[in-house]
């Protein structure tokens, strides 16, 4: 009935990013809008590939794989997260083997469908996009990223909500949890909330919400808030970090234009022309 | 000029949906008095310590901090001096890390970033936190949260520290820090309350609201102990003068000189 | 209906994110000239409300299955369409960077398709629209349920639009679409059940909350029978369409805007793959392989698919392979000596 399993991994999943962005390794010291950037760089060199291209995708693994080792950061947790949301790739992408029969000679004597190529560059692209963003959380966390954001000049009235939302996200995923608890207990049968206490179930946790909102606001307005927001300042960006922006940027630029697996099969087999 | 720090007249005050929350409040309080405000549920308690920060501004009366009333005008200055901690430590921090909760207060003031540093460094010394300033506030304990919520406040050197149920939701240990913690502060402070045995610890001077009426302002070991004027309006003696529940033996109680008072 | 990075190219991840900026920096204008900033904190805590509510299960009778709030309009209808716009952003970042729903380059489709049609058509549109002579329950009830639907509808409409125009699936524009729209559908009837039953509640105890938020923001005075008639229009037209293009197609299954060897036949797809490539080739970013390729497929007018299929990379052949499998090896042998490293170092330092 309650997403209970849902809500306690949605829970954790903040917890345990916020606890990895608190790491001080030197990943974690780079500053945030050089990996904002990187991060961005990385994405669009990785869904720039064409959909038959797999072998030339394949060195981008480095990215992630430097990043998680040098950010220390678990493995298992992350790549969990990331089957989490493989499915909905997964179901998109797996027509392609049905509609695309274009027959693809691997090997001389294994031939496959052009659409299980263009369906596994989709898997590929798919763990590497997924990780990315998370590996940017999990490195930077969301007051620093959000810092990045404003020197993008993302107006203050977003981030100020964005961090707000966040902030509140815990507190008040703990606070429906309870509503359901409650309501479950005393409705064993029922797998949801019934139709009948749909809007009063979440009609009084939304006016609790609202009364909320309005304590945040007096307490705001009591510390001499009038509407604007200054964020903690930044570390001066160094040559370091544009130093890291720029190594990771040739690099998948290189990725992208030159093909290193194939190159490299050819070295190993001899049969360059 | 007038010795006063906070002057209350009359003050009416009726919410949208026609409740009137408060009847004709009045009472001074002077410069370095701790003060409690004990009273039923929808006594007026919380009403009346939202009109002290300009949250909600009366119908009727007025309100003096210092030598100034408290008007839509006078609103900026007067919330420099007078620092109100929530009763839910949760709507008081609302950024993503504590060290940014404390800082906002100075920040709004346009304070170089500099103080702002030196006075978040203070504030979180002073309530003992210092260490836990890069944390985001749903990591705090409880106790943790409390601490914190002070110390947005203390960020902003109040003369006057207003607080609503600062021990509500703690547990025992964490109600005696925070005690001894307030037992160290020279502010002004006034306190709302239903842990009538901290108010007997922490203030010298109770204010009895009910129904948004004064009923009863005095020295708290006066008033405390009226079990007849204490069950009027929804209370009861502090449990530490209750009788003892083990033995049915009468607590004795001290007075200032340290003799039996009966 | 969060889109993923993977499903997406950068030209139209591009284009959306440059569309969506527009529209968020016009509602940050607008609210900004608001000068309520009680309205901040109210959007933050607003936001998180969302997001929380999104985890309750709501049993859908005589199903036995369940439903979900998705948020939307509820957020439209409390805090106005800007407001609510960009609340729907800041959730969508936060479940893109923390939960990896919908990637950050699919970040502009995905706030476009669930933000915008809700706030900017749905709300003012419909919902606005059927408020305008005052609130009842039963209105409330039609004008969340409609709205609700529509914005599902045309959000659904959008997915399926970016997902063809990036060409990373096979598939084929009809078979989506008929995937797509039926589901949002059901979608939209619970979301606007869900939420016609929390706003009809929250008018009930406190009418001012759900009047006082969409005073003031009246669009003029279009008359509703006019937005009906023209969204009949529409939806015949589309109608109309698809199922000419479902007989002028009967093997529908096979038609996709991107691959067909056929070209000749679908002139207006061609055109717009041409012209979408011709800006590939102008950004200069990136130039996409397969574009190319196709183009000159089309010149040289000479076409068997198996042979006009040069775009295949490298990969195929066993030197992609045996190079393929060599990277991921030399990948990990990196990561793990990076792991040596710092273990041999760590202990120096301490």
């Amino acid at each position: 009935m309650i997403d209970m399993v849902n809500m306690m991994e949605l829970l954790n999943n903040i917890r345990l990013l916020d606890e990895l962005a608190g790491k001080r390794t030197n990943i974690h010291q780079i500053h945030p809008l050089m990996k904002v950037l990187t991060t961005l760089m990385f994405l669009f060199v990785t869904v720039s590939f064409d959909k038959y291209q797999l072998s030339g995708l394949l060195p981008l693994i480095f990215y992630p794989v430097v990043v998680i080792t040098l950010a220390d950061i678990p493995v298992v947790p992350i790549l969990k997260r990331m089957l989490f949301v493989m499915p909905f790739i997964i179901g998109i992408g797996v027509f392609n083997p049905f509609f695309d029969t274009n027959p693809v000679v691997i090997l001389p004597w294994i031939q496959i469908s052009g659409g299980w190529i263009s369906f596994f560059s989709i898997l590929v692209k798919g763990s590497l996009t997924i990780l990315a963003a998370l590996l940017l959380i999990a490195t930077t966390g969301i007051t620093r990223v959000a810092s990045a954001l404003r020197m993008m000049r993302i107006p203050k009235v977003f981030i100020m909500q964005l961090l707000l939302t966040y902030r509140y996200i815990t507190l008040l995923i703990e606070e429906v949890g309870r509503a359901l608890c409650a309501y479950s207990l005393r409705s064993p049968d029922t797998k949801g909330i019934k139709i009948s206490n749909w809007g009063s179930l979440t009609g009084q946790l939304l006016m609790r919400t609202l009364e909320r909102a309005q304590r945040v606001y007096h307490s705001m307005c009591c510390r001499g808030f009038t509407g604007e927001y200054r964020i903690s300042k930044q570390n001066k960006m160094m040559i370091g970090d544009i130093a890291y922006f720029a190594g990771w940027s040739l690099f998948f630029v290189i990725v992208r234009f030159i093909n290193i697996p194939a190159f490299l099969g050819l070295l190993m087999t001899g049969e360059g022309r | 000029m007038s010795h006063h720090i906070i002057e209350v007249n009359n003050l009416k005050f009726r919410y949208a949906d026609g409740r009137q929350a408060l009847n004709g409040i009045a009472f001074q309080i002077l410069h370095g008095e701790s003060v409690g405000i004990v009273g039923a549920n929808g006594a007026g308690k919380s009403t009346l310590l939202m009109h002290l920060v300009g949250v909600l501004l009366p119908n009727e009366g007025e309100i003096r901090v210092g030598e100034m009333p408290v008007t839509k005008k006078t609103i900026p200055i007067i919330r420099q001096k007078v620092g109100m901690v929530f009763q839910d430590p949760n709507d008081q921090l609302f950024t993503t890390s504590v060290y940014d909760d404390v800082a906002f207060g100075p920040r709004n003031y346009k304070l170089p970033e500099e103080e702002v540093e030196k006075r978040v460094k203070r504030a979180l010394e002073t309530v003992g936190i210092l260490s836990l300033s890069d944390r985001p506030p749903y990591k705090l304990s409880g106790g943790e949260k409390r601490a914190a919520a002070i110390a947005t406040i203390l960020a902003m050197n109040p003369d006057i520290l207003v607080m609503d149920e600062p021990s509500s939701a703690l547990d025992p240990k964490s109600r005696r820090l925070l005690i001894r913690l307030l037992q160290g502060f020279t502010h002004t402070k006034i306190i709302a309350s239903h842990d009538l045995d901290m108010i007997l610890e922490l203030c010298e001077r109770t204010i009895i609201l009910n129904n948004g009426e004064v009923i009863a302002d005095g020295p708290t070991n006066k008033i405390l102990v009226d079990k007849e004027l204490m069950e009027e309006c929804g209370l009861e003696i502090p449990l530490s003068m209750q009788n003892c529940p083990v033995c049915g033996g009468e607590k004795r109680v001290l007075n200032e000189a340290g003799q039996d008072k009966k | 209906m969060h889109m993923a990075d993977a499903l997406i190219s950068p030209v139209v991840g591009g284009t959306m994110w440059a569309v969506t900026a527009g529209v968020a920096a016009y509602a940050t204008k607008k609210v900004e000239n608001d000068l309520d900033e009680q309205k901040i904190p109210l959007m933050g805590v607003m936001g998180a409300f969302v997001f929380a509510a999104q985890m309750i299960n709501f049993s859908i009778p005589a199903t036995g299955s369940s439903g979900h709030l998705g948020g939307g309009l509820l957020l439209a209808i409390l805090l106005g369409p800007y407001a609510g716009f960009l609340t729907m952003a800041s959730i969508l970042v936060i479940q893109a960077l923390f939960f990896a729903d919908g990637g950050l380059l699919a970040l502009g489709c995905n706030i476009f398709n669930l933000g915008f049609f809700t706030c900017f058509i749905a709300y003012p549109l419909i919902y606005k629209q059927i408020m305008r002579r005052g609130y009842s329950p039963s209105r409330i009830f039609i004008g969340t349920m409609v709205s609700a639907i529509i914005g599902l509808q045309l959000g659904a409409f959008s997915v399926v639009l970016e997902t063809l125009f990036s060409g990373k699936t096979e598939l084929p524009f009809g078979t989506f679409l008929l995937l797509m729209q039926p589901i949002h559908l059901a979608i939209g009837m619970v979301e606007g059940l869900i939420t016609a039953a929390v706003v009809g509640f929250v008018w009930k105890a406190r009418p001012e909350i759900i009047e006082k938020a969409s005073s003031g923001e009246a669009l003029g005075t279009i008359p509703i029978k006019q937005v009906l008639a023209v969204l009949a229009i529409v939806a015949v037209f589309t109608g109309g369409f698809l199922s000419w293009f479902a007989s002028a197609h009967p093997d529908g299954l096979e038609w996709s805007v991107f691959n067909t060897s056929g070209k000749e036949e679908l002139e207006v797809p061609d055109g717009i793959h041409q012209t979408l490539a011709s800006i590939q080739e102008k950004t200069a970013f990136l130039p996409d392989y397969s574009f190319k390729t196709q183009e000159q497929e089309t010149n040289t007018g000479e076409t068997k698919t198996e042979e006009a299929w040069p775009v295949v990379d490298a990969g195929t052949s066993i030197s992609g392979l045996v190079g393929g499998i060599m990277t991921l090896i030399l990948a990990g042998i990196t990561g793990f000596c990076i792991i040596l490293f710092k273990k041999r170092k760590r202990p120096s330092v301490v």
